[in-house]
């Protein structure tokens, strides 16, 4: 009791301490804010440069994709990166390899007429939506630098859809269609193929990531187009990464770490 | 930016977290902190933040909360303080 009431002096004396700092911030969509600086004839600011130079240098229409996989793409590939330790981490932690003899595998679900009636309208209805979230997910991840969405997003609604096969049905349904060692790999591989756009532009003695230089490797008229084009891609290697990290995590948390038997 | 609307969404916002803290129930208090997490997309979403809505509704209100209820429905449902 005496713990609860220490932790919560320290949650109000920090809330106290941070909504004092929040006077000091200027207004919402305040034109003179360091951020938004320039709008009106002053200094040119970052985001000036960004608003105004962002389709002519990328051909993106959104501004946030072109930042996050362009102009800030080192720090977006190693994000990913981090992703990728927490999955290993928690595999690391969670994963029992040794074979269990006592768990016992989950009774499969009864499918016919007289089967559990609960688990047959949750399980089919779950089955139309997975192909639903997964389209859509695709679509996200496929469009997002023109409209909000991206890598991150898309792919955790992929693993959110695998997630969903698993709580419907069981574990071993969602595991049939990804395996462990598919997740492991997909994992990696999101990274490789984020690295690989990288490195390609290494290669004509470019820049890091600076994905003008695939402009002839990609067939596309001009570097801008191949800017975009390479921004689709590492997105899909993001994608990759956090949708089977994302279901490795959930696959190791609700089996403590056996992939058998289930939630 | 709609003010009425912000504020009715912090103030529940507020009521959210802190109920959240309080049950004794850990799963009730998972639900809630996934209540919380779609308060703060739909405050994000309506200040003009598309692209971060989007990441707290999938990251932050879906996955993170089933992967909390999947780690309670393995360890203990009640708070021991």
């Amino acid at each position: 009791m005496k713990a609860k009431i220490y932790a919560s002096l320290a949650v109000v004396i920090t809330g106290a301490v941070l909504l004092y700092a929040v006077t000091d911030f200027p207004n919402f969509g305040d034109p003179h804010s360091p951020a938004n600086a320039g709008v009106k004839g002053g200094a040119p600011s970052a985001s000036i440069y960004y608003i105004e130079n962002t389709y002519r240098d990328t051909k993106v229409p959104n501004l946030v994709t072109a930042v996050l996989a362009d102009y800030r793409g080192y720090d977006t590939m190693f994000e990913t990166v981090v992703i990728l330790t927490a999955g290993m981490a928690i595999f690391a932690i969670l994963r029992v390899l040794r074979r269990d003899e006592d768990t016992e595998e989950a009774a499969p679900v009864d499918r016919s007429i007289d089967g559990d009636h609960h688990r047959i309208i949750v399980g089919i209805t779950c089955r139309i939506a997975v192909p639903l979230i997964q389209i859509f997910a695709l679509y996200v991840v496929a469009h997002g630098h023109h409209s909000p969405g991206g890598g991150f997003q898309g792919g955790v609604m992929l693993g959110a859809s695998f997630i969903l096969i698993a709580l419907s049905g069981s574990l071993s349904d969602a595991l049939a269609r990804l395996g462990e060692s598919s997740f492991i790999r997909l994992a990696c591989i999101g990274i490789f193929i984020y690295a690989g756009f990288g490195f390609l532009p290494l290669l004509v003695d470019r820049n890091f990531l600076d994905y003008g230089a695939l402009a002839g490797l990609l067939m596309t008229d001009g570097e801008e187009m191949a800017r975009s084009h390479s921004m689709l891609g590492v997105e899909i290697g993001v994608a990759m990464t956090v949708m089977a990290v994302m279901f490795a995590i959930f696959a190791n948390l609700s089996t403590r770490g056996r992939l058998q038997g289930g939630l | 930016m709609i003010v009425p609307f912000d504020i009715l969404i912090l103030v529940f916002l507020v009521i959210a977290a802190v109920i959240s803290l309080w049950v004794k129930d850990l799963l009730a208090a998972a639900m809630i902190y996934g209540i919380y997490g779609f308060l703060i997309c739909l405050l994000w979403a309506e200040m003009g933040a598309v692209d971060v809505a989007f990441t707290e509704a999938t990251v932050g209100a879906g996955v993170s909360t089933v992967l909390i209820v999947a780690t309670i429905l393995n360890t203990r449902r009640k708070s021991t303080d």
